[in-house]
Order: C-alpha cells, then structure tokens, then sequence
C-alpha cells in the first residue's frame, strides 16, 4: 500500500522501490494472477480476430498522423466542440489545469452543480496532475466512481495499473477495505457481497452530486465529440446526471474522424480487458442545448503538460501514440513481478517507463528507462505499435548523456567502465590483451566447485547484482579466436609438410 | 558455401565450445568457415544501456571485417537482432550514405545460427545425435526480433536418442537482458527464479538454446542452487554425433 501520492519528483528510484515490493508476496500473487487473467483473455479475443495486425497498423498510422497535424486537429476540435456548447479550456502545465478545474467546480454552483463535492469517472490524466490533492486543498471533496479507484480511494492507496487501478488487492483485501471505510462489520467476501457494497455507496453520491469530472479516452477532431469507454456504467452514470461536467485530456488524447472510432474501440477494448466491446462506449458532444437530458454545461481542459516536449523529439515522439489500454504492463515480466508502485507514477509499466521520464523532460525518473530488460513482449501486443525497447534505448542514450557530461564521469564507474570497453573493442590487440588479462585478474575470486570446476560466487561493487543469486563460470584457457588461430596454423603446418614431402618426392 | 563466423565477443571469450561446435557443424555439412580475425563486438551491450558513441565504431568495424562475406553466421539471437533492428539506423543517423548501402547490402547475409540451419540451408536434421534429457529456452530477440520461432525445436528433434521436453512459459524473459541483471539485480533474480523453476519442473539434464547470454545467466543460478542441470549452446547439441558427443 502506498499511501503517498506516485510522483516521480519525489518517488525512489526503480531499484529501490521493487526491493521493497519485491518482498510482498501477497501483492506479487495478485498482481500475477490479474495479469495472467487478463492476458490470457485478451490472447484468446485477439486470436480470433483475422486483421488483427493490420488493425494495429491502421492504429498506429491513425494516431502519427494525428501526432503530425495535432495543431490542425485539436483546433479543428475545439471549434467543433465550441459549436456543440462545450467551453474549451487551455492548460499549459499540470499546475493551470488544476487552477481551470477548481475554478469551474467552483463556479458550477450557479449552474445547479455542486461546488464542494464532485463525482469522478476513473482518468489517468487527473492522477497524473494529483487532481483530488488539489481539491481537497480548495475544499472540494472528490468522489471515485470507479469500482477500482474507490477501492484505492478507500484504502488511501494508490493506482498500480492505468486499466485496472486495483489489481495488486485481492477479494480479501478489498472486503477488509470495504467493511473498515463503509462501516460494514457485517459484510460477506462474495464478489456479489462487495458489488452491493459498492452499488449503495455510490448510488447515494450519483443521485446528490451535481458536478463531475471525467477524463477522456478519445476526442473527435471532426465533431468535437468526446468519447469515454468503461466496463460498469458508473461513468455513464456520471456523464448523465450532474448539472456540470468538467472534462481533463491530454492534448494527445485527439483522433481526426468519427470514423476512426471503428479502428480505436476494437484495439482498445480487446488489448485492455480483454473484451471485444467495452459494456459503456459514451460519445458526446457539447451539450443538449433544449435542455431535456445530461449536463446543462460542458467543459473540457486541454492539457499539454510536456506532451509537446515529447512531440518535439523524433525518436520518442511515438511515445504519444498511446491509447492507455495497458497491454504491455499485462505482458511485461517486470511489471509482473513488482506490480506498478515501483514505477513512482501513475503510469506504470513500460509505457510508464518511456512517459514518465518525459513528462518529466528528463530531469526526474531516470532510472526508469532502465526498468526493462528490453525483451520485447510490451511492443509484440501493443494496439498501436509503439517501439518501446526503441525509446527506451532512446532514453537511456539521453540519461547517459546528462551522466556523462563534465566531471560527472569521474563520479560514475559505470561510465567509466563501458568507456573503457568500448575502448577495448575498437581494437582487436587491446581485446585480445584484456581476454588474458581477463583470466589473470579473475583468480582471485575463483572457488573450485565439487566437480574442480572454478567459479566466481562473488563480485564487488555494483557486478554484486550478478552474484547475489547467479555464479559465474571462469574464463576457459583458450578463447575461441586463440584455438581458431591454433588450428589454421596447424592446417597451414600441415599444407607446408605435405607440400614440401611432394617437392622432395619430385626430386 | 563460405561462411564467416562472427563468434561475438562473450562467446570468443566465455564459451569457445560453442564455436568451435558451430564449426563442426557447418563443416559436417560441407561448408568452410573462415574468421574474419579483426572482429571484437557487435555494440550491443553500449547501444542497449545508452552508450551510443560507443556503438557507431563498432558498427564500421563488424561491416569492414565481413563487407566480402558470402554469408555472416553467428551463435547468438542478440547480436543478430542488435544488427537488424538497428544497424541500419544508426548507419543512418551517422549521416554516411556509403555505410548505409554497406549495411543494407551486408544485413541480408547475416544469420543467426539456427536460423542459418533452418531458413538458409532449409534443413531440419543435421545428422547429431545427443542422448540426453534436453529442455530448449527460447531467447527474447531470437523470439520476437528474429522471428526465428519453433526453428530450433525442429532442429531439436531431429536429433537422434534426444529426450526433448517443452518449458512452460517459453515466451517469458529469463531476466537477463544484460546490464539489467545488474542495475536491476533484484528484479532480475525474481524473474529468474520463475524461469529456473520451469526449468527444474521438466526434469531436463540440461537447458539449451540460441544464445548463451541467457544460458549464462539461466546456468549461473542452475549452477548456484547445486541443480546439476547444465546450460548447453544449441550448436553443441547438434555438434554431437554417435562415439563423439560433447
């Protein structure tokens, strides 16, 4: 349980976090067993599908060819969306987002909202901007609608996962959390049990609430609709209901034609949980001006907070493709075994490890990009087709970069160690120098095992990381180049003999 | 056919049985190998944990030293897939057109050992012959870079008296993935943990496959836990033959 808000300007490194989480067993069971769960579903949804990788190719041209005009697209959205009664709002950074939000919440009293409390549809974008922190501060109390962000609010937790916030508590867990945070000393473990639990909680809060915030998964350029998907009609619930909804996206977040639905809401939904619809796809625009059904005004705040930082860099510009359907963290092995806290940042996971450094502009979250041993599974069943080895390759370049810049070097082993190998291998002598010296410099740290064999069980310093569970087999006596040598010469030795054996018998 | 052996540089200098068996092999097979001898390393292990200046040296030298090869084979997936995905970038972003036409010319010549056995040369049975219980690890970038799917485990059972037994989870990381071992040591022994335990499960004597950077890493634990289950290069497999095994 991480009862601090993930902010990467404050979190531990990777490292650090995973040793602790590491050791819950409880939290490694879950997570592993949810993400087995959903892979597994998403496998068999996907399978069936005959175009699955050309949809993921449409997926991907769809999204960079937004990425590439995204000034054409989201002004062309904001007029659309201005022309349907919707109030478009502007924010550079996390910080006037959440200033534009507090303000209309505020303001949404005199428009039969409620100004000090607001219902929540589950966002990544308003946890990425602490957007309930904020609130609370100016006195308005939020509530999470989201099955799995209530349980998080509940548990004063955190999310570990952009689809499903909660995967790292189990059934136990979260009845614990319900009987404790609801006043239920009564209520049964059923998933049914917990169901009605939730349902009388919140039912209450829909029908007072008067105000909502939402985030969005898509915003159509071409009508100025929004679009939101979710599995429980809780967002439904909130998208119809109160008097005033306040809506926060990314500036990413923009697809040029209604039409693009088609592409978007099959990858999103059978990469995300698994399923070939989601149960509530909601598209809205503006508002109904007669009056006669949703919110009487609609707001929605553009935030860029880094994304054109992002968008300025070719290699990792890719990076903003992204639909947040949380595939490559269901498939990464070192997600499945640290669960998302690790990450510092709401946004876990691989995509967590290329978004969140750059969100950053690189000055906080370095040692994310390293959270990976680049195996690949993250690209292999990501619906849009984002290289993430690629950037995270891309981004460790840039970290390199800043730790080896002036005297920084010197502070660092790492850097001078592989400065010293790269040396060594633009030069076949030197290679061939330090393979000898390499076998010399090692016999200390030699132990026979019981066949005789020597091994290394231990090493110093940062190569520790090595020996803590793995032994190390010394260096052979002879390279495989000093044998290849040995034998051409002995072929040649041999050519030699016979030739001179055929002169002599000329003669 | 000629073949060039770039050995690369953990194998010259960790594990020279597995070289000297994908000699044997290829001249089992009618082929002659040569050793282009000015070759060190791919770039791989600089590329991948940020040290690009590092890497752009390494790719002139592998394209200077086997530029006239009629075909580039080398027993591991990783340098390979290093090569592939990204030899023609970085030849790219060196601004260096001639480079670029070299190694767009040179990369199709290149091949991963099995997959030079299985999509070159279009065989299965190599004629080896390996007596033991053999559990085969397929390698990330063999698996999602190269492509090189269930090519070594045909490869596998053609081999005469093997007893080849399937790992679960055979898609999932070892945990190696370089200097991740180290700077992520913790993360990494967790995900091996998973992987020796599948391994363990298959009552295999011995675990291959198409590079040794993660049998190295698979047998340093297999090795630690006193397992007596032994890492074993793919080519050292197929290397055996009846009255000669490895």
């Amino acid at each position: 349980m991480s009862e601090t808000a993930l902010d990467p300007k404050t979190a531990p490194k990777f490292q650090t976090a995973a040793k602790t989480l590491l050791r819950d067993s409880q939290l490694r069971k879950n997570v592993r067993h949810a993400t087995n769960v959903i892979q597994a579903k998403r496998a068999r949804v996907v399978g069936e599908m005959p175009d699955w990788q050309e949809l993921r190719e449409s997926g991907r041209q769809i999204r960079n060819h937004t990425l590439r005009h995204l000034d054409f697209y989201l002004e062309q959205f904001e007029r659309n969306c201005q022309a349907g009664g919707g109030v478009v709002h502007w924010a550079r950074d996390a910080e006037e987002a959440r200033q534009i939000v507090v303000r209309l919440v505020k303001e949404s009293g005199a428009e039969g909202g409620s100004p000090t409390e607001v219902i929540k549809i589950k966002s990544m974008t308003t946890e990425e901007i602490q957007l309930n922190r904020a609130l609370e501060a100016a006195g308005v109390h939020a509530y999470e609608t989201d099955l799995a962000e209530l349980i998080i609010q509940l548990g004063h937790d955190q999310p570990s996962h952009i689809v499903v916030p909660a995967l790292h508590k189990n059934r136990a867990q979260i009845r614990e959390i319900f009987r404790r945070e609801m006043n239920l000393p009564e209520l049964g473990g059923s998933p049914e049990d917990l169901a009605d639990a939730a349902r009388r909680f919140l039912r209450e809060k829909f029908l007072r609430v008067k105000t909502a915030v939402s985030g969005a998964n898509f915003l159509v350029a071409e009508t100025g609709g929004v679009c939101i998907v979710e599995s429980e009609g809780n967002g439904r619930m909130c998208l119809t209901l109160p008097e005033t909804l306040i809506a926060v996206a990314g500036i990413d977040k923009v697809i040029p034609r209604y039409q693009d639905l088609e592409v978007m809401l099959q990858l999103l939904p059978r990469s995300a949980t698994g399923e070939r619809m989601n149960p509530y796809n909601s598209i809205w625009t503006g508002v109904d001006k007669a009056g006669a059904d949703g919110p009487r005004s609609f707001h929605i705040v553009l935030m860029d907070n880094a994304r054109t930082e992002i968008l300025a860099d070719e290699e990792s510009r890719q990076t903003l493709q992204c639909i947040r359907c949380g595939a490559c963290q269901n498939a990464c092995p070192v997600y499945q075994q640290t669960g998302g806290h690790a990450y510092g940042s709401v946004y876990a996971g691989p995509i967590g490890a290329i978004l969140t450094p750059q969100l950053m502009e690189m000055h906080h979250a370095q040692s994310l990009p390293y959270a990976s041993s680049l195996c690949g599974a993250c690209y292999e069943v990501c619906p849009v087709k984002i290289n993430i080895p690629e950037v995270l390759i891309h981004l460790r370049h840039k970290v390199v970069q800043q730790q080896s810049s002036g005297l920084n070097i010197l502070a660092n082993p790492e850097v001078m160690a592989l400065k010293a190998a790269g040396a060594i291998f633009r030069s076949e002598p030197l290679f061939r120098a330090s393979q000898k010296l390499g076998r010399v410099a090692e016999l200390p740290l030699s132990r026979k095992d019981s066949e005789g064999n020597g091994w290394i069980d231990w090493m110093p310093g940062m190569l520790g990381g090595w020996t803590q569970v793995r032994d190390l087999q010394l260096m052979p006596k002879q390279t495989f180049r000093e044998w290849f040598d040995e034998r051409e010469k002995a072929k040649s030795d041999r050519e030699i003999a016979t030739s001179r054996k055929a002169e002599n018998n000329g003669h | 056919m000629r073949v060039s052996l770039f050995i690369t540089c953990y194998n010259d200098t960790l594990f020279p049985e597995s070289g000297k068996a994908v000699v044997r092999v290829l001249e089992r097979l009618g082929h002659t190998v040569d050793f282009p001898a000015g070759q060190t390393c791919c770039g791989q292990m600089h590329w991948n944990t940020g040290y690009q200046e590092e890497g752009y040296p390494l790719l002139r030298r592998f394209v200077e030293q086997f530029r006239n090869s009629e075909a580039v084979v080398s027993p591991s997936t990783s340098c390979v897939a290093m090569m592939r995905d990204h030899y023609p970038l970085m030849a790219e972003r060196l601004k260096d057109a001639r480079l670029e036409a070299e190694v767009a010319a040179l990369l199709p010549r290149v091949w991963e050992f099995s997959e030079f056995l299985t999509k070159k040369l279009g065989l299965e049975d190599v004629g080896a012959y390996y007596p033991h219980r053999v559990t085969y690890h397929a390698s990330c970038h063999g698996l999602r870079s190269l492509h090189v799917g269930d090519g070594p485990m045909r490869l596998l059972r053609a081999v005469r008296g093997i007893d080849l037994v399937e790992l679960e989870g055979l898609e999932q990381c070892c945990g190696f993935g370089g200097t991740f071992a180290i700077k992520n040591a913790e993360v990494s022994s967790a995900m091996l943990t998973d992987k020796v335990r599948a391994v363990l499960n298959t009552r295999a004597e011995a675990v291959t496959g198409c590079d040794n950077s993660c049998l190295m890493h698979i047998g340093g634990a297999l090795h630690r836990q006193r397992t007596g289950v032994r890492p074993v290069h793919l080519a050292e497999i197929l290397a055996g033959e009846e009255g000669n095994t490895l």
